[in-house]
């Protein structure tokens, strides 16, 4: 049966049978038309003895090979920005619901109880608590909102390291909560700008393909300036037009890398004009 | 159709009965003794066998898993299957996979796109049946590419979820779009809607044509 198989190589193909790290590349970048009976191949060859041999072999080397991609992959600054606004986001969320518990125990015992994280951190760092599990929860509301804050920082050291032009024009936070949503740098470089420009609106986004809704005019980028600081009758057209900026700016920062200063200036422009619009 | 050796239906200290296979746990799953449970409801191959479809599979084959996620449904596959490839794409699901495979010898994980063959053809033999669960567009186009890896009498036990070709139209028509690109390269030999397993996915046999 060997003639028929002379252009199409296994991955074990002029491999020592106790070469992993060789099998593991093989695996990663070799690639072949069709498959073919390799177990049967591998035997005739002599890169191992019987069947089982060399599926025991495929094993490690699978192993070995989808370990080293999942790791390449994962450690990819992208997903590491990813994690860390996710975690920002998570101590954020659970400060604000312990900070309310904490403002609901507060009240039944003392008359002066405020309300929030602020009112938490205070109660934290104040002497006269009576109640020590009381105390103790306000000091998990303060080093949940201290973990946020050194978080957020991180992100705002890094997000300009990944993506340089969407961090100028988007801030730090709001360029990580992108490239989260889809999923890392690359996939955000890929939607058109209408799909950037509603991310985060999804809900409202379905309810309007479905018919029952008016069309979501912008998501989570309603938190840049350009957006929220324009007239509701005009904040469509400035969420579009910074939309398109910000994917430009996300392409060039995943396929070119460098600065684009300009982009920010146009953004500018543009958004200073329909800002300019008449209100009617 | 009978299941496959290897699956049985077992109670769990409950009144219910629940498909198990034998094996390594692998996400939290119960187990009683070397059984652990396969829940229907978390895996579309385990919904088309509770729905009674023709699945041909007897234990012991060769299969091309596509779309292997964190490996919940391939890592029972695997505990009654021979040889068994798990091909998944995202390498964060694909960190539980290598958990699953690690204790399985005969469970091979491959971080691949299940769109491009050609990428594993040089590992992967042909197979007696193919399970496809891939949540992407042009699930009909994968199922095709990976057509020859399928032996003249094997299976393609196929889960469609119409939601990821198109989230606005009728289900429905959405799938018999799929199949008719399905038919391209199979016969189609049975659908069903897998609910109440999983709403808005059905489960389809085809084999070679």
């Amino acid at each position: 049966m060997t003639d028929e198989h002379q252009d199409a190589a296994g991955w074990f193909e002029g491999l020592d049978p106790g070469d992993t790290a060789g099998a593991a590349t093989a695996i990663r970048e070799g690639s072949a038309d069709a498959p073919d009976d390799w177990p049967a191949i591998a035997v005739e060859s002599g890169f191992a003895d019987d069947d089982d041999e060399y599926y025991e072999a495929l094993h490690e080397a699978t192993l070995r090979a989808t370990r080293e991609a999942v790791h390449e992959a994962e450690r990819a600054d992208d997903k590491q920005l990813i994690h860390a606004i996710r975690a920002m986001d998570d101590c954020e969320r659970v400060a604000n619901e312990l900070a309310e518990r904490v403002a609901e125990w507060a009240g039944s015992r003392r008359g002066d109880a405020g309300t929030g994280v602020a009112y938490a951190r205070t109660l934290a760092d104040d002497e006269t608590v009576d109640d020590r599990r009381l105390a103790s929860l306000a000091g998990r509301v303060r080093d949940l909102d201290d973990e946020a804050a050194a978080l957020r920082s991180h992100v705002e050291r890094t997000a300009p390291e990944v993506a340089p032009n969407l961090t100028a024009l988007a801030g730090a936070v709001l360029a990580a909560r992108l490239i989260a949503l889809v999923g890392g740098l690359k996939q955000l470089a890929r939607k058109p700008a209408g799909t950037v420009q509603v991310l985060g609106a999804e809900e409202a986004l379905f309810a309007h393909l479905r018919g029952r809704a008016p069309s979501p005019k912008h998501g989570i980028i309603f938190t840049h300036e350009a957006v929220r600081g324009t007239h509701p009758e005009h904040r469509g057209s400035a969420a579009r037009a910074l939309a398109g900026k910000l994917s430009i700016a996300a392409r060039i920062d995943h396929y070119a890398g460098d600065r684009r200063p300009e982009l920010e200036a146009e953004l500018h422009d543009r958004i200073e004009r329909i800002q300019a619009r008449d209100v009617e | 159709m009978s299941l496959p050796d290897g699956v049985e239906r077992r109670s769990f200290g409950g009144d219910d009965e629940w498909l198990a296979t034998r094996g390594e746990p692998v996400y939290g799953e119960p187990t009683d003794g070397e059984w652990r449970r396969w829940d229907a409801r978390r895996s579309k191959l385990g919904a088309m066998f509770e729905r009674g479809m023709e699945h041909g599979l007897e234990g012991g084959e060769t299969v091309l898993y596509l779309g292997a996620a964190a490996g919940t449904t391939v890592s029972h596959v695997a505990d009654i299957a021979g040889p068994t490839y798990a091909v998944e794409f995202a390498a964060r699901p694909a960190r539980d996979l290598l958990e699953a495979a690690e204790p399985r010898p005969n469970l091979f994980a491959l971080l691949k796109d299940a769109r491009s063959p050609e990428t594993y053809a040089h590992v992967v033999e042909p197979v007696d049946a193919i399970v496809q669960d891939v949540a992407t567009r042009g699930q009909a186009n994968v199922a095709l590419a990976n057509r020859r890896f399928l032996r003249e009498d094997g299976r393609l036990l196929l889960a469609v979820k119409p939601r990821s070709e198109d989230v606005v139209r009728e289900p429905e028509a959405v799938l018999d779009e799929v199949l008719e690109t399905l038919s391209e390269g199979y016969a189609i030999l049975e659908t069903r809607s897998l609910e109440p397993f999983h709403e808005d996915h059905f489960g389809v046999v085809a084999t070679r044509r």
